[in-house]
Parts: structure tokens; C-alpha cells; sequence
């Protein structure tokens, strides 16, 4: 081997190195990696019961009741499998919406209640003017229609 | 080796460099400031609001280009560390050197940019989501790669270091890229980054694309800027450089 044949392995080493150390650190953080559990997954056990933890999925229309004169209310959390309610006492995000993405931090309670502290509204990719959507709304009977992945909205499936 | 070389040697030549960048620069600066400043008027006042965030989707226009410039800046600054590695070219190392504060920046401004918009929109400034995370672990990178840098004296020594460790960072960049599809995220997947259909009407997507182009020409110019200032730097006791700055 030639000095620059050396130096190319050794480029190529570091880059095939740190891939390698990089995937399996990946795969070991996994778990922990993720922001947030959707509801399928805590249906599933896969949530820690005891501990807090990140709850996401879609507001499902016509769930969310507010108490009036209060800052209580709940909602019903979705991914268009299983469902959770969550009740929260506090301000929300601006872009807290049915159908909308939303990812509530709190405890699961024993009777399948999430008691959320903190409402983060999560937004997807899509932007678009008042007037389309409005007509966008006005074609399916009033309401944004949704993608059913709330994680990553895949076009046209 | 039958090919012919010589163009790609020619890039070893400091004074080559230095001539050809000065050259270069205005064709790459004057396009950036017209093109941003046709972004900024068909951002801010030709578009309209968001049907969900109102006006304040437009802070996208900075948002966005920034951080695909973080992104694509590091991916520049690595290859041409691994082209100084590997043909022993210094004009590559100081290449890469004059990229690291650029991206640094840029890093800083989409960091500071999906803060402001994070707090109306999600509801917080800041969440260890993998996305933010990875982007913060990108600034540490390229601060790590400038500290590494202005800490060893011998030059031949730091550019070795800093184009070592501008590779090992590289594993970051398609996690920042993929993190919203390999994990659950609050941040949104790409809007216009991505093989399907942008997610965005024409009249909000071509002041975008103008603003990708005019920040993508303007690290092109402020780039070769800092090419000849770090070759000046490199070179000041040779004797073409009194030839070039007579």
C-alpha cells in the first residue's frame, strides 16, 4: 500500500467505525429515545407504569370538556387504535386542536386515566392558507382530515 | 495514471486558491443578497398566514434555511477534512477550517429560531426531543472542532486532529436527518427536504426555496471570504503573497 492508500483506509475506517459504534448505540438507547409513547404502545404495557412518561397520539375530535370557570379539562388521546384519557388543569399551547397532534408528560393512573402536568401541542408538516383549508374542511364535512400516523405523516397511503 | 490531474493538483496551489476565491466571491455574493432580500419580500408580505399558526409560520424563512445549512456546512467542512487527510492538501484543511464558524453560527440561529416558535406553538422553548438534541450535539461539534483547532500550536498537528474528529461527527448528521422518522418526535417531519411532494401551496414554497438558495450562495461568498483570510494567515511568510497583496 501506498502512504495515500493508508490514508484513504484510515478515512474510510473512521467513517466505517463511528457508523458502526453510532447504530449500535442507536439500537441499545432505542427505548429511551423515544419522546413519547402512543397510545397502542401503553395499551401494550410497554409504558412504564410507575414513572412519568410522554403520551402522544391525536386529540380526538369531540372529547375535549372543559370545566367551566376552571382551568380543568380532558381530552381523549388516540392514534386511531386505542385511546386514552388524559385530564390536565392548566394553559394550553396555541396549537392545541382536535385532531391535532398533541404530546401530554404525566403519570398513569390505575384506572386508566393519564394525569398530565405539561401539554405540548405538536404541529405536522403541513402548511397551507386559511382559505384552502377552510375548503379542504368544507369537503369532508367540517373537519381537517388527519393522517392516521401522527409520528410521521406518510403522503398518499 | 493516465487521466490528467492537473486541474485537481492546480487546488493544492495556495496562490491558485487564493486568486481563483477572490474571483469567485462577488458571483456568489451579489446572487445571495438578491435572492434574499426577493425571499424576504415574497416571505413576509406576498404569503399567506398559516391556517393553524397564523403569521408566525414564517419564521420558517429562517428557520429552515439555517438549519439545512448547519446540516450541509458540516458535510462540506468533513469532506474536505477527508480530502486534506488523504492528499495531504493544506488548501483543503484550511477549507474546512473557514467552514466551522459559519456552521457554527448557523447551528446557533436555527437552535435560537425553533425556540422562539417552539414556545407559542408546542407550548416550551426547549424539550429533549431527539431532533433538538441532535441539532444542540451538532453546535458542540463544531465548537468542539474550533476549540480542538485553537488549542494545538503546530498546524500540521491541529489540521490532522480537528479533520479527525470533523469525520468521527459526520455519524451525526443522518441521525439529525431521520431522527423524526426513526423516533417518536414533537418535531414535524420535512416539509419541503423529502422525496414526495412538498407539504406547503407554491406561493409559501418559492420564497422558501429562493431562501435555501440565497443562504446556500451566501455561505458560498462569506466561505471563500474566510478561504483567503485563513490562507493569508497560513502563508504570510511566502513570497507570492507579497506578489498578491502588492
Amino acid at each position: 500500500m501506498t502512504p495515500r492508500q493508508r490514508r484513504v483506509a484510515l478515512v474510510v475506517g473512521i467513517l466505517a467505525g463511528v457508523s458502526v459504534a453510532g447504530l449500535l448505540a442507536l439500537s441499545a438507547f432505542r427505548e429511551n429515545v423515544m419522546f413519547f409513547f402512543d397510545p397502542s404502545q401503553v395499551a401494550a404495557g410497554d409504558a412504564p407504569i410507575d414513572k412519568r412518561f410522554r403520551l402522544g397520539g391525536m386529540v380526538r375530535p369531540g372529547t375535549v370538556e372543559r370545566e367551566a370557570g376552571s382551568l380543568d379539562m380532558s381530552f381523549v388521546v388516540t392514534d386511531f387504535e386505542r385511546d386514552v384519557k388524559v385530564v390536565y388543569t392548566g394553559v394550553l399551547p396555541d396549537l392545541f386542536r382536535e385532531n391535532q397532534g398533541v404530546v401530554a408528560h404525566g403519570r398513569l393512573g390505575d384506572d386508566g386515566i393519564f394525569v398530565a402536568d405539561e401539554i405540548l401541542a405538536k404541529h405536522d408538516e403541513n402548511y397551507m392558507p386559511p382559505e384552502v383549508a377552510k375548503a379542504i374542511k368544507s369537503k369532508h364535512g367540517g373537519v381537517m382530515p388527519v393522517d392516521p400516523d401522527p409520528r410521521k405523516a406518510k403522503p398518499e397511503t | 495514471m493516465g487521466t490528467n490531474w492537473a486541474w485537481f493538483h492546480r487546488f493544492g496551489s495556495p496562490p491558485h486558491v487564493y486568486r481563483l476565491a477572490g474571483l469567485l466571491t462577488p458571483w456568489f455574493a451579489w446572487p445571495a443578497a438578491l435572492s434574499i432580500l426577493a425571499a424576504l419580500y415574497g416571505g413576509l408580505v406576498l404569503a399567506p398566514p398559516d391556517y393553524q399558526q397564523g403569521e408566525g409560520f414564517r419564521i420558517i424563512y429562517v428557520h429552515a434555511p439555517s438549519a439545512w445549512l448547519s446540516v450541509m456546512i458540516y458535510a462540506v467542512m468533513a469532506t474536505a477534512a477527508g480530502v486534506g487527510l488523504i492528499w495531504r492538501m493544506k488548501v483543503a484543511h484550511a477549507a474546512a477550517a473557514s467552514c466551522a464558524g459559519i456552521g457554527a453560527w448557523f447551528t446557533v440561529v436555527s437552535l435560537v429560531t425553533g425556540m422562539l416558535w417552539g414556545k407559542p406553538m408546542w407550548g416550551t422553548y426547549w424539550v429533549w426531543d431527539p431532533r433538538l438534541t441532535a441539532q444542540l450535539v451538532l453546535l458542540f461539534l463544531y465548537l468542539g472542532y474550533i476549540g480542538l483547532r485553537s488549542g494545538i500550536d503546530d498546524l500540521g498537528r491541529a489540521d490532522r486532529a480537528s479533520a479527525v474528529l470533523a469525520l468521527v461527527g459526520v455519524v451525526n448528521i443522518p441521525i439529525i436527518r431521520y431522527s423524526v422518522e426513526w423516533w417518536n418526535s414533537i418535531h414535524q417531519a420535512p416539509s419541503v427536504m423529502k422525496m414526495a411532494k412538498p407539504s406547503m401551496p407554491m406561493e409559501m414554497l418559492v420564497p422558501l426555496l429562493l431562501m435555501f438558495l440565497g443562504f446556500t450562495l451566501y455561505f458560498a461568498a462569506v466561505m471563500l471570504v474566510r478561504l483567503r483570510a485563513e490562507i493569508l494567515r497560513r502563508e504570510r511568510s511566502a513570497s507570492w503573497i507579497r506578489e498578491a497583496l502588492r
